[in-house]
């Protein structure tokens, strides 16, 4: 909401300057967002009457006129102005004037006519909202008079944020009336008068729709006069509140609405078919809106019809085929309560802001509309010279907005600001805003001003006497309240562990967001079908990830363009996974490896990041949920479970029969197919799995003598070590603890499709020292099964 | 006594004496050892003096014997201190040979780093776990009621369309605040709660200044008397410890959430000013009716910061999009 400071002071007016009423204003709850000047400084303009206006000899679009500047002595002034014209009064920068933009008014020759001074259009004064050409003063407005003061300029402009359930301060009289209840001051402004009928005129208007529209007013004004334009200062309180003028009814009536917050419309009545009706729009119908654009109406839409059809969407927009013209002399002036939910949301629906909409959808105030259609009727007929009929007042009583008292209770109050305040106070502040009040049981019961639809229950009161009684002097401390020692199960890790983990072993953690490019989520996910944004920001930025791999890619690439050769990431987060119930979101933890092991280092060889790196960083996760020894990795290849990687390069992590992960190099397809210059390492866990902790159970060490024996042993390709390992231990002893392969050879000596794994077993027993009898006995059976179950020998 | 068992000590002296001279100078321990050998070994000449001995009238011995233990005494101190010169002069020139340039960098793999709002979200976590308030989390794709319905804030209403809401279809959204979670955390649990919801929310804006994408945290404390004065005392201490300033100004401005009343701004003083840093209020009776919390025995408050706000002004970062863009110059800066 902007508006002129003098407006408001005209209606209320603190010893406050400028920035204090500012800061009043916001710590009542109105934001002061901006405090401008109303006219950026100038000096040496007055009003002056142009005597004369000849023809430049010399130049065909220069006119020479003499002025009256109340210096007692015409004045030459030479003009390119079309508007220059005798008579006029204007606005004239006298030789010494200093204008906006630097602008000094010298004594000059223009081809060859001496000018003494500038005869000025708005936007030479920095005023915006006029037409070009002379500003054109009344008749009466004083030559001489320094035109500052005769347009009130040293204004300033005071913008306002509005919070939604304040419509009532969208008008000069709503924050009139909060700013006269803030510093306890009674009310002015204008006189609101009842004007009388002057003709027998009317129009018949059904009322159809009295649950969207419980009261409706309108008034029948004849004889207008259709050359009169719109006064000077009423086109200032338009500008100063951001509105351009556009038509002499039509400002009246913005100008009532800006001064008292109702919105109004007028209906040229010579362009009517007939009676109104108040209705819902039918499906299907139409109405071309005052901007030119077809409105496609629909059911649950109030209109405003004549027999032929939508005239106006009510409290929207009006209709362009019965509006005002520029030959209008007979309006009918509507002023009306429309319910908010009738309002609210359908100009959006056609991309439409209006100022009426924006203000019935807040909620205006049901008792208001006679009032302002009277203060409206009062300025046309003043300013144009109109004939009112009476005012057709349609109402629903039952249909009004009905307030019961509210029970307000100093024990509630209490409670909820933590401090009291006296009886005296309470009824004090809140008489201010004018809240009725009657003592009861228990507190009062209070009833809100029709404007303050807003304050409906107990803490909506509470609040305006927190506001009023001011935030700042509300007390502030810290509760004081029963201890307790909150459960922290051991078997869940916080995820803040693993993170910690991921950042020793050298993982920057990345942020991305959740929304990317489908075509990226259907190359890493070509079995998911991703759920898609209804209204993107851009195409990249419109398919929800079903894996975090999408967002590690994009920030992977955006670093390689800078120069990065080396990039370790991890994120946490949801992925969005549509399934069969509906859509998973499933909080998962992901990581990308691009380029060396490790960083170039002078005593280290460089190397690539292979997916054992992988695997071991993963590893060291496992070790934190104590789950390390019991995950299976499995090979991808014969599941679809993860097309983006290499089918023989990646993994499947199972523990139990639950899915931990993947892990695994970005298959190489994708690696082209994506623009990459390496091979990217990808792992993606799931966090509800990996959060479990498994509970340490202390085992004793046993106090006998551990035996090591190695093997080397010519293995399959097709056979695996961890297949291998479960094999040695099938059957075997409890003393074979661990069975580990050390060594993997591939060449000269072994033949192809095998390779030599040597692998040691650690045997130790509980109970007593182990004689080479039971190694013997152990490695025996163990090389026998290894034989039988897949062709397995020592390599000799 | 036979002449030619008497020993000649002259002589004897003169060699013992040149010997020690040349020990001094001996360059290594072979060297010095020949030395040892040709006086102390078995056939050394001091070794065969002393063998002679044993042949001499008992004073003679005395006499005699006095006098070459004086002369081996000798001979031992000078080999003894050659050997301990010639091994610490081997170990320093090992210990130099040896010398490694201990400014050059360390082995090892690199450390990573949290991302900055991962870093705000813990010290938040930390200062107000302490007050007892405990992790809630709640989806990202919300549906309208628990984003808005519930939080009061009904079909058509204006506060609607200023949250520049994503959507799936009529129903199915982005969540657009971490309100919902509180719905959630109620709809779950009775009074007393006491949860901090921290997360990614969503809003349809783009621009130098507004992320499409962004992280807020909400906290609620619900009981029987949980009042403003102590959302105010809870708030300015909380802020104050996070930017670990004790004059810290907290400023509650009048404003309007549908999900409470009264509702607040905090501001905070920064800079000579005030500075926007989040919203806040008394939760709505509305909302605790949604679910099935009695409001005339349960009040309590909620407060919504900007995790990205406090990250910037906590480490100095003048640009939101930073944040997003992940750039390893930017991650690099935070451990």
């Amino acid at each position: 909401m902007r508006f002129s400071e003098q407006w408001l002071r005209e209606w209320v007016n603190p010893a406050l300057s400028s920035e204090q009423l500012g800061a009043q204003l916001t710590m009542a709850g109105l934001e002061l967002d901006a405090l401008e000047l109303a006219a950026p400084a100038f000096s040496g303009v007055v009003v002056a009457r142009i005597l004369e206006a000849v023809q430049h000899p010399d130049a065909d679009k220069l006119r020479v006129c003499q002025v009256d500047d109340g210096s007692g002595q015409p004045v030459q002034v030479v003009c390119g102005a079309p508007n220059a014209r005798a008579g006029l009064m204007a606005v004239f920068a006298r030789v010494g004037a200093e204008l906006p933009g630097n602008l000094s008014i010298k004594q000059a020759k223009l081809r060859g006519v001496e000018s003494f001074g500038m005869l000025c259009g708005a936007s030479e004064l920095g005023l915006d909202g006029y037409n070009d050409g002379l500003l054109e003063l009344p008749a009466d407005a004083p030559a001489g008079v320094d035109f500052r003061s005769y347009l009130k300029l040293d204004d300033h402009i005071f913008e306002l944020g509005i919070t939604p359930n304040r419509g009532d301060c969208l008008s000069i009289l709503g924050l009139a009336r909060e700013t006269a209840a803030q510093n306890n001051l009674a009310l002015g402004g204008p006189e609101l008068v009842v004007i009388p009928p002057a003709s027998t005129a009317r129009i018949d208007v059904k009322l159809s729709a009295p649950a969207a529209c419980p009261r409706y007013c309108a008034r029948v004004i004849e004889g207008l006069n259709n050359q009169a334009v719109t006064p000077l200062w009423l086109c200032e309180n338009l500008r100063r509140s951001g509105l351009r003028p556009i038509h002499p009814i039509v400002d009246v009536a913005n100008y009532v609405m800006l001064e008292l917050g109702q919105p109004l419309h007028a209906f040229d009545l010579d362009r009517l078919a007939g009676p109104l009706e108040v209705r819902l729009a039918h499906t299907g119908e139409t109405m071309i809106g005052l901007d030119g654009k077809t409105l496609n109406l629909e059911s649950d839409m109030l209109v405003i019809a004549d027999p032929t059809g939508p005239v106006a969407m009510a409290g929207v927009i009006g209709g362009q085929n019965s509006g005002v013209t520029s030959g209008t002399t007979r309006i009918v002036l509507e002023s009306a309560y429309f319910a908010p939910e009738a309002i609210a949301g359908r100009a959006r629906r056609f991309g439409l802001h209006t100022d009426a909409a924006h203000r019935f959808e807040r909620g205006t105030d049901p008792e208001l509309p006679r009032i302002a259609i009277e203060r409206a009727t009062e300025l046309l007929c003043e300013l144009y010279g109109g004939v009112p009929g009476a005012v057709e007042e349609l109402l629903s009583s039952e249909h009004m907005p009905q307030h019961a008292p509210i029970l307000l209770r100093p024990t509630r109050i209490e409670r909820m600001l933590g401090f009291s305040l006296s009886d005296e106070r309470v009824e004090s502040l809140l008489t201010r805003l004018g809240i009725m009040l009657e003592r009861t049981d228990g507190g009062w019961k209070a009833t809100a001003p029709s404007h303050r639809h807003d304050i409906r229950i107990e803490v909506d009161l509470i609040e305006e006497l927190a506001r009023l009684h001011g935030y700042d002097h509300l007390p502030a401390r810290l509760p004081v309240a029963p201890m307790d020692i909150e459960a922290r199960p051991e078997n869940q890790i916080s995820l803040h562990a693993l993170k910690d983990r991921l950042v020793s072993l050298g993982y920057r953690e990345v942020i991305t967001y959740s929304f990317v490019d489908t075509p990226l989520l259907t190359k890493l996910t070509p079995n998911l079908t991703p759920l898609v944004l209804a209204n993107p920001i851009s195409s990249e930025m419109a398919a929800m990830r079903t894996t975090l791999w999408a967002g590690l890619i994009n920030a992977l690439k955006y670093n390689l363009n800078r120069q990065q050769g080396r990039v370790r990431l991890f994120e946490s987060g949801l992925r969005f996974v549509p399934d069969m119930a509906g859509l998973k979101q499933e909080p998962m933890l992901a990581g990308l490896v691009f380029g060396d092991e490790r960083p170039e280092q002078w005593g280290h060889k460089a190397r690539k990041t292979d997916f054992f790196d992988v695997k071991g960083d993963i590893e060291a996760l496992l070790e934190l949920n104590g789950a390390k020894g019991h995950v299976q990795w499995l090979r991808t290849a014969d599941t679809s479970a993860c097309p983006a990687l290499h089918p023989g390069i990646s993994a499947r992590l199972m523990l139990d029969d639950e899915e931990l992960g993947w892990v695994g190099l970005l298959h190489p397809s994708l690696e082209s197919a994506l623009d990459l210059p390496g091979k990217v390492l990808l792992f993606e866990l799931r966090q509800s799995a990996v959060l479990q902790r498994r509970k340490t159970r202390f085992q004793p060490a046993s106090r006998f003598p551990i035996i090591r024996r190695d093997l080397a042993l010519l293995v399959p390709d097709a056979v695996s070590s961890a297949e291998l390992i479960a094999c040695v231990m099938d059957d075997a002893p409890a003393f074979l603890r661990e069975v580990e392969v050390f060594d993997v050879y591939r060449g000269q000596g072994v033949p192809d499709t095998y390779a030599s794994l040597a692998i040691r077993l650690i045997l130790q027993d509980n109970e007593r020292t182990l004689g080479d009898a039971d190694v013997d006995a152990l490695i025996c059976d163990a090389l026998a099964r290894l034989q039988t179950r897949f062709g397995i020998s020592l390599r000799t | 006594m036979s002449n030619d068992a008497n020993v000649d000590f002259n002589e004897l002296s003169l060699a013992l004496d040149a010997a020690i001279l040349s020990i001094a100078s001996v360059p290594d321990l072979p060297t010095l050892d020949g030395f040892r050998v040709q006086f102390l070994g078995k056939k050394g000449a001091l070794t065969e003096a002393m063998k002679g001995l044993g042949k001499l009238s008992p004073d003679d011995k005395r006499t005699q014997g006095a006098i070459l233990h004086g002369l081996r005494q000798k001979l031992e101190q000078a080999l003894d201190s050659r050997k301990q010169a010639l091994e610490s002069a081997q170990l320093a020139e090992r210990l130099a040979r040896e010398t490694v340039d201990i400014t050059l960098p360390g082995r090892g793999q690199a450390m990573g780093s949290l991302h900055p709002v991962t870093l705000t979200l813990r010290r938040i976590e930390d200062l107000l776990g302490q007050l007892g308030f405990s992790v809630a989390e709640g989806p990202e794709v919300e549906d309208d009621f628990h984003n808005f319905t519930a939080l009061n804030i009904p079909e058509s209403h204006p506060a609607r369309a200023m949250h520049d809401t994503f959507y799936f279809d009529a129903t199915t959204l982005l969540r657009t605040h971490t309100s919902p979670v509180q719905i959630r955390a109620m709809e779950q649990q009775q009074p007393p709660l006491r949860i901090i919801a921290p997360g990614r929310v969503y809003r349809c804006d783009s621009d130098a200044t507004h992320s499409p994408m962004f992280h807020q945290i909400e906290g609620l404390w619900v009981d029987e008397s949980v009042s403003f004065a102590h959302l105010k005392g809870v708030v300015q201490v909380f802020l104050q410890r996070f930017f670990e300033r004790d004059d810290l100004q907290v400023r509650f401005r009048p404003s309007f959430f549908p999900f409470t009343e009264p509702s607040a701004e905090m501001d905070m003083s920064w800079n000579g000013g005030w500075l926007e840093i989040g919203g806040c209020g008394m939760v709505h009776p509305n909302v605790l009716a949604h679910v099935g919390i009695d409001s005339e025995r349960y009040q309590g408050f909620a407060f919504g910061l900007g995790l990205e706000r406090l990250t910037m002004l906590r480490y100095g970062i003048n640009d939101l999009r930073l944040f997003f863009e992940n750039d390893l110059r930017f991650l690099e800066q935070f451990a």
